[in-house]
């Protein structure tokens, strides 16, 4: 292989750059990235930049004295593949022809249908969203937050610890309930009132209202929140429109084999774009946490090198964090494995405790909330004889 | 020369944390082998002691990278500046740490108390 192109200039395409070179490969590597950007780390965006505790430049996803040869292309987006050829259209008019292709362009926050040209109405994802947000928020008295997962409970907390009036606005019964099962999500909930955050649970908004900016949301049952900015951490589809007619195997992500080998040899994705197959579970998906992408990248370069043969270690189970106020909160597995859930230690009411999500007698997720040594002594506990899907 | 404990109250495997100022985390490697590093990690404020002892690495336990216990030297992000090494002395059945004279790589945020 003389040149291979990474699309996606994230931690993703970052982290399977590195590993392409860490694993000796010593030609031409190019990196796209649609972001005029270097790479920078998301998970920040919604907590400490958020809150201003931490600047731009902390963002940094390269240390200092980083010299992998990388030929970077930013502020260009990659907008036709033809794989079997492997050559890439880029939005500045040139082509680009490689001898392997990793694709790494990530998701794109979904949207409220309808707000489109209202000022005031955010999304997080990117940095430029962040700095966007940050700067209203500033000047802000009100916040509505439409959706109870990761991105929006980061953001109440944020807002309120930022001195906002927060109202977060869930249509399931509790926030995160998808993720760590009902029975932990309500005890977390309580979290977030006792620290001021007014949840709504169980309802839909219907609209946000207001003429060329925001100054409310309405809802399913007839209430009407004034606010003045509104968040919407309703989820992401991934970056995948532009690969349609490239003669990739397209669902919901780039679909994959377990080592991130796409339908065309030659071209690989990973990170939160790609859907890759789980032997466990019989089925493809995307895993879109931090660790996956940092896991899974190395994966992937050695996929790309060996031509498909290289044998992939089994996933480890998917682990995952969040900080909201002064709580750290940390899981790993799958909750919806589970058929008990039991508190181990500490006190949910106390705000430090963990949790463990049991198939049987088999421990198949843990949920530490403060409980960060205890953990860490699990979650080897769970990547060292990993979880098999029931 | 700071006194850390007896060495026979930190068994293989385990760490210990140095309440001083910047707190200091020892470990006792599954091979017999004393280290001692900054207990902070240099991404965040997590506390190393807490976190995944495998061969002469340190996983952070908050965000999973790996700092190398010999160096301080960090393997993948969201870290990317080294940990400061500290050196050890086993004297009397005691294990005592030598602080480093090299300025600490604090994440951002974090302050020595004297200076916060």
């Amino acid at each position: 292989m003389n040149t291979v192109c990474v699309v996606g200039a994230s931690l993703a395409g970052l982290l399977t750059a590195r590993a392409l070179r860490s694993q000796g490969y010593g030609g031409r590597l190019v990196v796209i990235g649609e972001e005029p950007h270097r790479p920078y780390d998301r998970p920040p965006l919604s907590k400490d930049f958020l809150k201003g505790a931490i600047g731009e430049a902390d963002l940094a996803l390269e240390g200092e004295d980083e010299e992998p040869g990388i030929e970077w292309r930013l502020g260009v987006a990659a907008t036709r593949l033809d794989a079997t050829a492997r050559r890439l259209t880029l939005s500045d008019g040139t082509s680009l022809a490689a001898d392997g292709v990793v694709i790494a362009t990530g998701a794109s926050a979904r949207t409220l249908p309808g707000t489109e040209g209202l000022a005031g109405v955010h999304t997080l994802r990117t940095l430029d969203d962040a700095r966007a947000l940050r700067a209203d928020l500033g000047t802000a008295r009100r916040l509505v937050v439409i959706g109870g997962g990761f991105i929006g409970a980061e953001v109440a907390a944020t807002a309120r610890e930022l001195g906002l009036d927060v109202t977060l606005v869930e249509s399931g019964p509790a926030p995160l309930a998808g993720v760590i099962g009902l029975t932990m999500a309500q005890a977390l909930a309580g979290l977030h009132e006792q620290r001021g955050v007014r949840l709504v649970r169980g309802v839909q908004v219907t609209e946000v209202t207001g003429a060329d900016r925001a100054d409310g949301v309405r809802l399913s049952d007839g209430t009407h929140l004034p606010t003045d900015v509104v968040v919407a951490g309703i989820g992401a589809v991934p970056n995948i429109a532009w690969l349609r007619g490239s003669g990739l195997e397209l669902g919901d992500g780039v679909l994959c084999d377990e080592g991130g080998g796409t339908s065309v040899p030659g071209v690989v994705a990973v990170g939160d774009c790609a859907a890759w197959w789980d032997p466990a579970r019989g089925s493809h998906h995307r895993i879109e946490h931090w660790t996956g992408a940092r896991q899974r990248s190395v994966v992937a370069a050695a996929s790309l090198l060996s031509g498909g043969t290289a044998r992939p270690e089994p996933a480890r189970p998917a682990y995952f964090w969040s900080d909201q106020f002064d709580v750290k909160i940390q899981f790993i597995g799958h909750a919806r494995d589970a058929d008990t859930v039991t508190v181990e230690e500490g006190d949910p009411a106390g705000g430090s405790f963990l949790a463990v999500y049991r198939r049987g007698d088999r421990p198949v997720a843990v949920l530490g909330v403060n409980q960060v040594r205890l953990f860490t002594r699990w979650r080897r506990h769970l990547e060292t004889a990993p979880v098999q899907a029931g | 020369m700071i006194p850390a404990c007896p060495l026979a109250s930190l068994p293989r495997g385990e760490a210990l944390r140095l309440d001083v100022d910047p707190p200091i985390a020892v470990f006792h490697t599954d091979d017999g082998e004393i280290f001692a590093i900054d207990d902070t990690c240099t991404h965040q404020d997590a506390s190393l002691a807490d976190g995944w002892l495998e061969g002469c690495e340190v996983e952070c336990p908050l965000h999973a990278s790996r700092f190398d216990l010999r160096t301080g030297q960090v393997d993948a992000p969201p870290a990317k500046r080294p940990v400061r090494t500290h050196e050890v002395v086993v004297e009397d059945d005691t294990i005592y740490v030598v602080p480093s004279d090299a300025p600490p790589n604090l994440p951002p945020g974090v302050t020595l108390k004297g200076q916060a």
